[in-house]
């Protein structure tokens, strides 16, 4: 045991059980689920309402499919329009093994490859499901009109990802997010159109209603009025992505939060394995203070740029003037076979550790090459633009850099959360009654996320996981109506809603919610980012109580509660920012091991890669909610390997 | 940099409106446009003042949520999103004017954020192939011709943004449905709503209050996404196609 695991500021409860999980051979399991779950008659389904929150590709295919069934859906997406859900901003594309190549791919490698690039802290029997369900995504998103790349013969075109051997990768340009985000949202608008769903756009749930302890409506603040409203349902379906925007700086959209996660966990719902980030290892890196979000390079790039750094400390000099000699192809040195192509958390990681060395670029050191000279040598500037041509274009208006004639400057940025929410085998939370769906789960990915993935699961969980499993939960619960807002449990929700807002209304201090978002999030980057060290998780530990004390006392938000108010909201998210970032420090700071995204400095091999513990970790780690400030209780899920056994990953 | 901003300030759809002239020091050519706006409203809030508010999310171009009129033009300067437009197209010591989408059908919720719902309303109206989950054949059942497939994608990069509305003098929709029509209608998955889906698009935009196009191109001009002008052509020739099937 190492000095962290004896770290006691949290409890140990029950074990999580997945009790939906069916037994027997793991591809035959989503059908012996989907047999043993009950039906809801069809004439009865419009009886019945479901709140889902959240557009994005999750929201937006779960919204749109329940309303195909015949049930009340009723939606709600904080953006102006469900458009514009941050799935729209996903580049590369879609896995899917639908073996068009003949390479040998197959369900069975899709899971295989998933539960290997999660580094071993998925659970086999969510993952097969994604992989059978990964083909079906494709019919269904080709029949709605979505615009895959296509070759001369009119069939769909695929490209390899990030570390696996097969092409199964369908895509729309670098714009795959975008197709599909418009391909749900015009099958959701359909079904506004026709009455099934009631679309409230600009509203943002602020909490959950559970009433006899199930999920039975939400409290949503109506952005333009301010004013606050009650929606109750049979169940509530949350689908409002992920946390990374803890960080500050990430690649999410500016108002992608965790306030609709973080309040359900309050209320009940575990939160599982948040320590799980995925820092993408090619992005643009920030100029200064100013920044207000980091830009994506797609991974791709990796198949054609030599990412480098000088060969000596601070060394200013223009990239061109650096002889051959000086550079050094640290990726292509350490990982001769993988080279520029280790997989994301590796190469994240290597970036960190030659920058931390001195050796790093652009204002700050804080950036590595990513060159084509090369490539462009290699294969003429035509072939490369015809390739990258638009991340090309994009770099430049980004940087006023010319990549053809300069290196890019890439540095590694928080992408995605593989934690989330805990759910079972039906996508249900630990709240009878409330389901988690897409990013906003922990399910599927591990410890680390492969590329291609994130899209292929928002749309299995939409379309055909969640509008399977939902119907079970219901069947079993039939509707006893009668809620309305004068519920004393209803009245209480409101009540501290209306509290909190008035409390960041009144304190009236003098520091900005986006000078204290920047503070916790600089705080979790160096303690809580690409590297974890005990010493550093418990000084953020400390840090973070104290931070919130100076929150609740120096913060200033101007204006009223009844108006249109931007600062208001951005406030009253950074308050659930305070308290996650705590638990994800504790989290990772008792998960002593490294695995995937999460690397423990204490825990390497001789040779510095991460050193997953299987004895001591193969769980998932689902958190309690028990208080601001008090001990949480973890409740361990042990993960079982019966089809992927467990190797250490080496890319040498 | 110190630039001098006039920004339009409008307390709600209700209120009278006025542009506001804001001094702001310090701004770097690496920033930006609305890390500009940020350094503004940060300042603002310490000053007790209300911040300006504008509609803005996921900052890399893609989402079409941001939208200000920057010296009388959609996106401003040059042809990209707002989120996308970097300080070094200023000089240091420039005025700005910023102002908001100007059109009767997205009226102004506050300051620079208007109401772009009619665009959800088209779409609902018919910018859609009916394909319910799970009724779907293999995807490789019907090819789509490279050509074909291509010239869909090139019309679904719209991003809603709604530049082409702002920059038109008549305050006109068709480029946004042309687009929609267009992307749907070349592909024989779209084919069966072909008609239905034209003339009910085209029928709602009138609904909605958007203005007649009168050819200006404009909205070509403007867009961030390089939909093209005959975007438009074409879907009058879908809708004179459609009204004459749907007549005999």
């Amino acid at each position: 045991m190492t000095a962290s695991s004896e770290y006691v500021d949290y409890e140990t409860g029950a074990p999580a059980v997945d009790g939906k999980a069916p037994s027997g051979p793991v591809n035959e399991r989503w059908d012996t689920r989907r047999f043993e779950a009950k039906l809801v008659n069809p004439a009865n389904r419009r009886k019945h309402t479901v709140i889902v929150v959240g557009t994005g590709l999750a929201g937006g295919s779960a919204g749109a499919t329940l309303a195909e069934q015949g049930y009340h859906v009723v939606q709600f997406c904080y953006q102006d329009s469900p458009r514009r859900a941050h799935s729209i901003a996903a580049q590369g594309g879609i896995n899917a093994a639908k073996n068009y190549r003949n390479d040998g791919d197959s369900i069975h490698r899709l899971f295989y490859d998933t539960v290997k690039g999660g580094d071993f802290r998925a659970r086999e029997s969510n993952v097969h499901r994604l992989a059978q369900i990964s083909v079906e995504i494709i019919d269904q998103c080709v029949a709605q009109g979505v615009p895959f790349a296509r070759e001369y013969g009119g069939l769909l075109d695929t490209r390899s990802f990030g570390g696996v051997q097969v092409s199964r990768t369908f895509y729309a340009r670098g714009q795959t997010g975008q197709q599909l985000l418009l391909g749900a949202y015009q099958a959701l608008s359909r079904q506004i159109a026709a009455g099934n769903i009631e679309m409230h756009a600009r509203t943002e749930m602020l909490d959950l209603i559970v009433i006899d302890g199930r999920a039975r409506g939400i409290v949503a603040r109506d952005l333009i009025t301010g004013r606050i409203d009650t929606y109750f349902a049979d169940a509530v379906v949350l689908a409002s992505g992920g946390y990374g925007n803890v960080f500050y700086l990430s690649t999410n959209a500016m108002n992608s939060n965790a306030t609709a996660i973080w309040r359900a966990h309050r209320r009940g719902a575990h939160f599982a394995n948040p320590c799980f980030t995925q820092i993408h290892p090619t992005c643009i890196p920030r100029t200064g203070d100013h920044q207000s979000k980091l830009t994506l390079m797609s991974e791709s790039l990796r198949n054609d740029g030599r990412i480098w750094v000088p060969k000596a400390k601070g060394d200013q000099r223009p990239p061109n003037e650096i002889p051959e000699a000086e550079r050094d192809y640290y990726l292509e040195r350490i990982y001769p076979s993988f080279g520029n192509l280790v997989p994301r958390d590796i190469a994240s990681r290597a970036a960190k550790n030659v920058c931390d060395e001195g050796r790093g670029v652009g204002p700050g050191g804080q950036g590595v090459y990513l060159d084509f000279a090369d490539a462009i040598r290699r294969m003429g500037r035509k072939a490369v633009e015809a390739k990258y041509g638009n991340l090309f274009d994009m770099y430049q208006r980004i940087t006023d850099e010319d990549p053809y004639e300069v290196p890019m400057r890439i540095y590694p940025a928080v992408h995605y959360t593989m934690g989330g929410l805990w759910v079972d085998y039906d996508l249900q939370t630990t709240v009878p009654g409330l389901f988690a769906i897409g990013e906003a789960n922990f399910s599927d990915h591990g410890a680390n996320r492969l590329g291609a993935s994130a899209l292929m699961q928002g749309l299995a969980d939409g379309y055909f996981v969640l509008p399977a499993t939902i119907n079970d939960y219901l069947a079993r619960n039939p509707h006893k109506g009668g809620i309305t807002a004068e519920h004393p449990v209803v009245q209480e929700v409101v009540a501290e809603t209306e509290d909190r807002l008035n409390l960041l209304l009144a304190v009236d201090g003098d520091r900005t919610p986006d000078s204290f978002h920047r503070e916790v999030g600089e705080l979790m980057w160096e303690f809580c980012g690409m590297a974890r060290t005990d010493a550093g998780l418990r000084k953020a530990l400390e840090r973070i109580p104290q931070i919130r004390e100076e929150f609740w006392r120096r913060i200033k938000v101007p204006g009223t509660g009844e108006e249109f108010n931007q600062s208001l909201e951005k406030a009253n998210r950074v308050v659930d920012y305070l308290e996650l970032a705590e638990l994800m420090c504790l989290d990772a700071l008792h998960r002593s091991e490294s695995c995937g995204g999460h690397f423990r400095e204490e825990s390497q091999t001789p040779d510095g890669e991460a050193a997953r513990k299987d004895d001591e970790f193969a769980y998932a780690a689902a958190w309690e909610f028990t208080g601001t400030g008090t001990a949480p209780v973890l409740h361990k899920e042990d993960l079982v390997f019966e089809y992927v056994h467990p190797t250490q990953r080496s890319y040498a | 940099m110190k630039l001098t901003l006039r920004v339009w300030r409008q307390k709600n759809a209700g209120a009278d409106g006025a542009m506001s002239t804001y001094e702001v020091d310090g701004i770097s050519s690496d920033m930006s446009f609305l890390e500009m706006l940020d350094t503004l409203n940060e300042e603002l809030i310490l000053k007790g003042e209300d911040p300006v508010a504008f509609d803005h999310d996921c900052r890399e171009g893609i989402c079409g949520a941001c939208s200000l009129v920057i010296n009388g033009d959609a996106h401003g300067p040059e042809r990209t999103t707002t989120c996308q437009l970097h300080m070094r197209s200023f000089r240091d010591g420039d005025t700005i004017d910023i102002e908001p989408w100007r059109a009767s059908a997205f009226p102004v919720i506050k300051d620079l954020v208007v109401d772009r719902s009619a665009f959800d309303r088209i779409i609902q109206a018919g910018g859609y192939i009916t394909a319910p989950t799970g009724a779907a054949p293999e995807a490789h059942a019907t090819p789509v011709p490279k050509p074909d497939a291509d010239s869909a994608f090139e019309h679904a990069e719209c991003i809603g943004c709604g530049a082409c509305v702002a920059a038109c003098p008549n305050g006109a929709a068709m480029l946004f449905t042309s687009a929609k029509v267009n992307h749907l209608n070349v592909l024989p998955q779209g084919a069966p709503e072909r008609e239905t889906r034209v003339l009910d698009m085209v029928a709602q935009m009138d609904d909605e209050g958007f203005g007649g196009c009168t050819l200006t191109g404009e909205c070509a001009t403007a867009c961030p996404k390089g939909i093209p002008l005959v975007s438009i052509t074409s879907m009058n020739r879908e809708w004179l196609r459609a009204t004459r099937k749907v007549s005999r």
